[in-house]
């Protein structure tokens, strides 16, 4: 079975993000309210497995070694059929 | 001795380094990332750059580039003595062979300026460094910010793991004197015979580069002492 597979990373909430606070300064100095704005990643895939259960094992191990570092980012994983 | 140094797609200080390790007169041999025999090299270093165009994470594609398996075994069967500079600190903190990650730095800038570190701890097998030396070498990060898990800094100090620690010219470590918001000024970070750092020693070789402390920093880690 084919899956799609969304992993959405995010700079863990003790970690400065100064990629982030400049796009809010900008944000606000165009007129608008934004504020404590965190830019993450979103890496989209597909995926090969014989049920959702395994798609999401695998998914998840992947997140886990190489698409975030847990040491300063979390993440985030949905599987869904095609 | 033989010092291999690995380059990587993206890697841009690989032949600075060779130089770098040629005029200490060590017999450098250039490795590919893509090999999995070191080539009976004694000790390697892995150099500053770009690898991978920095993609996904600085480091994180290298870390897992075939020749990062032989490296590991070798650290682990051999003890083999391995130096991470710059991009190379990060690819090895990406392969848990050193604590700790680099973030963006705190400023959001890519930085290229001369720091002056201070010696905290000396690493396993360096030579003539002590603790409270000072060394002036030229840094150039975008993601030089060294950070830890909630809990983890006081063990790498308590275990002599913290090599480095960006400090003022008279070797005080504060605020003013850390470039890129690194926890605790730390520019470098050990882990048994492995050392990573962010400085560039390869660049601090002669007085018209502006430093020759870098000679005093691969001397040390080559186990020869500054001579």
């Amino acid at each position: 079975m084919t899956f799609n597979v969304v992993v959405d990373v995010a700079w863990k909430e003790e970690i400065l993000d100064p990629a982030g606070q400049s796009t809010a300064k900008v944000l606000q100095q165009m007129g608008y309210a934004a504020d404590n704005l965190r830019i993450g990643k979103q890496i989209r895939f597909q995926l090969q497995a014989p049920d959702v259960a395994q798609a999401e094992t695998a998914a998840r191990e992947m997140a886990q070694r190489l698409l975030a570092n847990p040491v300063m980012e979390t993440y985030a994983v949905r599987v869904v059929a095609e | 001795m033989r010092v291999g140094v690995i380059s990587f797609p993206g890697s841009n200080c690989d032949q600075d380094t060779l130089s770098a390790l040629e005029a200490l007169g060590v017999d450098a041999v250039p490795l590919w990332y893509g090999e999995k025999s070191l080539a009976g090299v004694d000790r390697l270093v892995l150099p500053g750059g770009f690898s991978y165009g920095d993609y996904l994470r600085s480091g994180a594609l290298a870390a897992r580039a075939p020749v990062m398996e032989t490296v590991e075994r070798a650290i682990r069967d051999e003890a083999m003595p391995v130096l991470g500079i710059c991009n190379g600190f990060q690819i090895l903190c990406e392969r848990g062979l050193l604590p700790g990650a680099l973030r963006p730095n705190a400023s959001g800038e890519f930085l290229c300026t001369w720091e002056t570190v201070r010696v905290a701890s000396v690493p396993l097998g360096f030579e003539g460094l002590a603790a409270g030396d000072l060394l002036r070498m030229p840094i150039a990060h975008h993601e030089g910010a060294f950070s830890v898990e909630p809990g983890g800094l006081a063990p790498l100090f308590q275990n002599g793991q913290v090599f480095l620690q960006y400090s003022d010219t008279v070797g005080q470590v504060h605020a003013l004197s850390n470039p890129n918001g690194s926890v605790a000024n730390i520019a470098g970070v050990s882990q048994g015979s492995v050392t990573g750092l962010m400085p560039h020693p390869e660049r601090a070789m002669a007085d018209y580069l502006g430093s020759v402390d870098g000679r005093k920093l691969l001397r040390g880690w080559l186990g020869e002492g500054d001579r």
